[in-house]
C-alpha cells in the first residue's frame, strides 16, 4: 500500500485543472460551433434550435419545465428509494437462507434482463399511473443493489467472521457489526448505479406513459413537445434531464467518498 | 467415534491442564485427513510453540481449541469451558483469545473499536470497553494510536492491536497462529520480546503456532514438532533456560543446541517430502 502512492503519482494542481479544463473548453467549442452552424446556414428552430435559443426557452418556459423537473425528480427518488431498500433487503434475505436464493434469484434475473419499455405498458394497465412510473424505476434501479449487496456479504473476512464465532456473536451482531461495514463500498457502489438508473426507469415509464395525457415529468414534456414541434422545448427537458443525471451522479459518489474516504482504498485513492 | 472415558486420575490431573486434546483427527468435507490422531496436553500457564512444515495440521489444530472447527474424532478440552467438544460440536470458546496470521482487522473502524470488539459482542458496556481497550492497547505499547485507523499503521503495529485485541477479555489461553510470520525480522524480534515480556507478566497459557526454528526454541518452554499431513506429534522438546529470557539467549551456545535439536526433530517430516 506504501508503494501505490507514487506508481499512480499524485496529479500536481496544474494536472488537475487540466483535466477541469480540458472537458469544460471542448464543451464550450461545441456550442460555439453549433451556435454559429444555425445561425450561417439560418437552420429553422423547429429542425435545429441554437444552444441561445435553447437557454432562452428554458427561461421562458421555466414555470412549466421546473414544474416537470420536481415531477421527474420525485418519481426517480421514489423510485430510488424503493430499490434501495428493497436490494439490499432481498440481499440480506438471500444471505440468511440459500432456500430463498435459489427460489427467486432467476426472477430478479429475468426482471432484470426483460426490457423495462416493453414492461411499462402492462403495468400502466394494471396500476395507477403514479406507482405504475415509480415500479417502473424500481425494476431498472434493483438489480445493481440487489447484486452488489450480495457481492459484499459474501465477501466477509473469513478469519473476522472466525472472531466473531469465536466471541460468540449473535446473527444480528454480526450482520450489523461485521456484514453490513464490510459490505458498504459494494452497497455504494450499486447504490451509485442505482441513481442513474432510477431517472432512466422514470423517463421511460413517463414516456410510455405519456399518450395516457395525464404526466407532467420532464420526458412527458419531451414527448408532448415533439408532437408540437416545439423543439427547442424539447432540447431544454433534454438539457434538464442530463443535469438532473449529473447532479444524481454526483452527489452518490460525493456520500459514497465521504463515507468511505477513512478507509476504504477505493476513497483513498482519489484523496492520496 | 465417541469421546474418550477419562480416568479418575486423569481427572484430578485435569485441574492443571489448560487444553488437552486425545485422539483428535479432523478429516474435511474433501476427504482430506489433516490431522491426528494427536493427543497433547498444555498445563496451565505453559509457552508452547506448535511447530510442522506448512500443510501439517498446526493451525487446524488450533482451530479445533478455540472451538472455530469440531474435531471428526476424539476429545478437546479446554479449561474453563463447559464440557467437551465432542465430534461435530462447536463451541465458541470463552476464555480463549486468538491471534490470527493476519491482523485481521476491521478497516472500518478505529484502533479502539477494533480492541473493544469482543467486549462489545460480550455486551460489555461502552465506557468500561472503552477503558479496557485503551488498557490492552497501553499493554503493547499503542496508547497513542486508540483513534488511528488500522490502514494508517505499519504492519508491526497492525499485529500489535490484534495482540491487544485477544488480550482485553483476559483470557487464560492464547492461542497464535503464525503471528509474526509477516513481518520483516527485526520487527519479529521486537515482538518476539514483548510476547515474552508479556506472558511473564500475565502468566497465561500461550499456544504458539510457527514454522520458525529459531522462534519457537526463542519462545517457548516446550517445543512440538509435528509431522507432515495428518499432523501428528513427532517430538515434544523442553527448552530449559535460565529465566527471564533476553536478547543474550538469542546468540548463547544453550540456543543453538535447542535449534539444532529441533530442527534435527523437524528433518524427518520434510526428508520425505518434494522440495515443491
Amino acid at each position: 500500500m506504501n508503494a501505490q502512492p507514487s506508481i499512480t503519482a499524485k496529479p500536481s494542481g496544474a494536472q488537475r485543472a487540466v483535466r477541469f479544463v480540458l472537458p469544460v473548453v471542448v464543451f464550450a467549442a461545441g456550442l460555439l460551433a453549433w451556435e454559429l452552424v444555425v445561425r450561417i446556414k439560418e437552420i429553422p428552430p423547429y429542425v435545429l434550435p441554437a444552444p441561445s435559443a435553447i437557454f432562452l426557452t428554458l427561461i421562458k418556459d421555466w414555470a412549466v419545465l421546473s414544474q416537470s423537473l420536481a415531477t421527474t425528480l420525485l418519481t426517480t427518488l421514489e423510485g430510488f428509494v424503493a430499490a434501495s431498500l428493497g436490494g439490499i433487503a432481498l440481499a440480506l434475505l438471500f444471505n440468511q437462507s440459500k432456500w430463498v436464493e435459489y427460489s427467486l434469484f432467476p426472477y430478479a434475473v429475468v426482471l432484470q434482463v426483460t426490457p423495462v419499455i416493453a414492461i411499462a405498458p402492462l403495468l400502466l394497465i394494471y396500476l395507477e399511473q403514479q406507482t405504475a412510473v415509480v415500479v417502473c424505476a424500481f425494476i431498472v434501479a434493483f438489480f445493481p443493489v440487489l447484486s452488489n449487496t450480495t457481492l459484499g456479504l459474501n465477501s466477509v473476512d473469513r478469519n473476522l467472521a472466525g472472531l466473531f464465532q469465536l466471541y460468540g456473536a449473535s446473527p444480528p451482531q454480526t450482520l450489523r457489526f461485521l456484514k453490513l461495514p464490510a459490505a458498504l463500498p459494494y452497497i455504494l457502489g450499486g447504490l451509485r448505479i442505482a441513481g442513474g438508473l432510477s431517472l432512466i426507469g422514470a423517463v421511460v415509464a413517463e414516456i410510455a406513459a405519456g399518450t395516457a395525457g395525464a404526466g407532467s415529468g420532464l420526458a412527458y414534456r419531451i414527448a408532448e413537445s415533439g408532437y408540437r414541434l416545439n423543439i427547442p422545448r424539447m432540447f431544454a427537458a433534454l438539457l434538464l434531464l442530463s443535469l438532473a443525471g449529473i447532479v444524481i451522479y454526483g452527489v452518490l459518489a460525493l456520500v459514497s467518498h465521504l463515507v468511505l474516504r477513512r478507509w476504504h482504498e477505493s476513497a483513498l485513492g482519489k484523496e492520496n | 467415534m465417541s469421546s474418550v472415558k477419562t480416568s479418575a486420575g486423569v481427572e484430578a490431573g485435569l485441574t492443571a491442564l489448560a487444553v488437552s486434546l486425545r485422539g483428535v483427527t479432523k478429516t474435511y468435507d474433501n476427504g482430506v485427513m489433516a490431522l491426528g490422531p494427536l493427543d497433547l496436553a498444555v498445563r496451565k500457564g505453559e509457552f508452547i510453540s506448535l511447530l510442522g512444515p506448512s500443510g501439517c495440521g498446526k493451525s487446524t489444530a488450533l482451530r479445533l481449541i478455540a472451538g472455530l472447527s469440531a474435531p471428526s474424532s476424539g476429545t478437546v478440552r479446554v479449561a474453563r469451558h463447559e464440557g467437551e467438544v465432542q465430534p461435530g460440536h462447536v463451541q465458541p470458546g470463552h476464555g480463549i483469545g486468538f491471534v490470527f496470521q493476519e491482523p485481521t482487522l476491521m478497516p472500518w473502524t478505529s484502533v479502539r473499536e477494533n480492541v473493544r470488539l469482543p467486549l462489545k459482542l460480550g455486551g460489555i458496556p461502552k465506557a468500561e470497553g472503552r477503558a479496557r481497550a485503551d488498557a490492552a492497547l497501553a499493554s503493547v505499547g499503542l496508547a497513542d494510536f486508540a483513534d488511528a485507523f488500522p490502514r494508517e499503521l505499519s504492519g508491526g503495529m497492525k499485529m500489535r492491536v490484534s495482540l491487544a485485541r485477544a488480550l482485553v477479555t483476559d483470557p487464560d489461553i492464547l492461542l497464535m497462529d503464525e503471528p509474526f510470520a509477516a513481518l520483516d525480522e527485526i520487527t519479529r524480534f521486537r515482538l518476539n520480546n514483548d510476547l515474552l515480556a508479556l506472558w511473564r507478566g500475565l502468566r497465561k497459557t500461550v499456544i504458539f503456532v510457527t514454522h520458525s526454528v529459531f522462534e519457537s526454541v526463542y519462545l517457548s518452554q516446550r517445543v512440538v514438532v509435528m509431522t507432515a499431513r495428518p499432523g501428528r506429534i513427532q517430538a515434544d522438546i523442553r527448552i530449559e533456560t535460565v529465566e527471564p529470557r533476553g536478547e543474550e539467549f538469542r546468540t548463547s551456545a544453550a540456543y543453538s543446541d535447542y535449534c539444532r535439536k529441533v530442527s534435527a526433530a523437524l528433518a524427518p517430516s520434510y526428508s520425505g517430502q518434494s522440495v515443491l
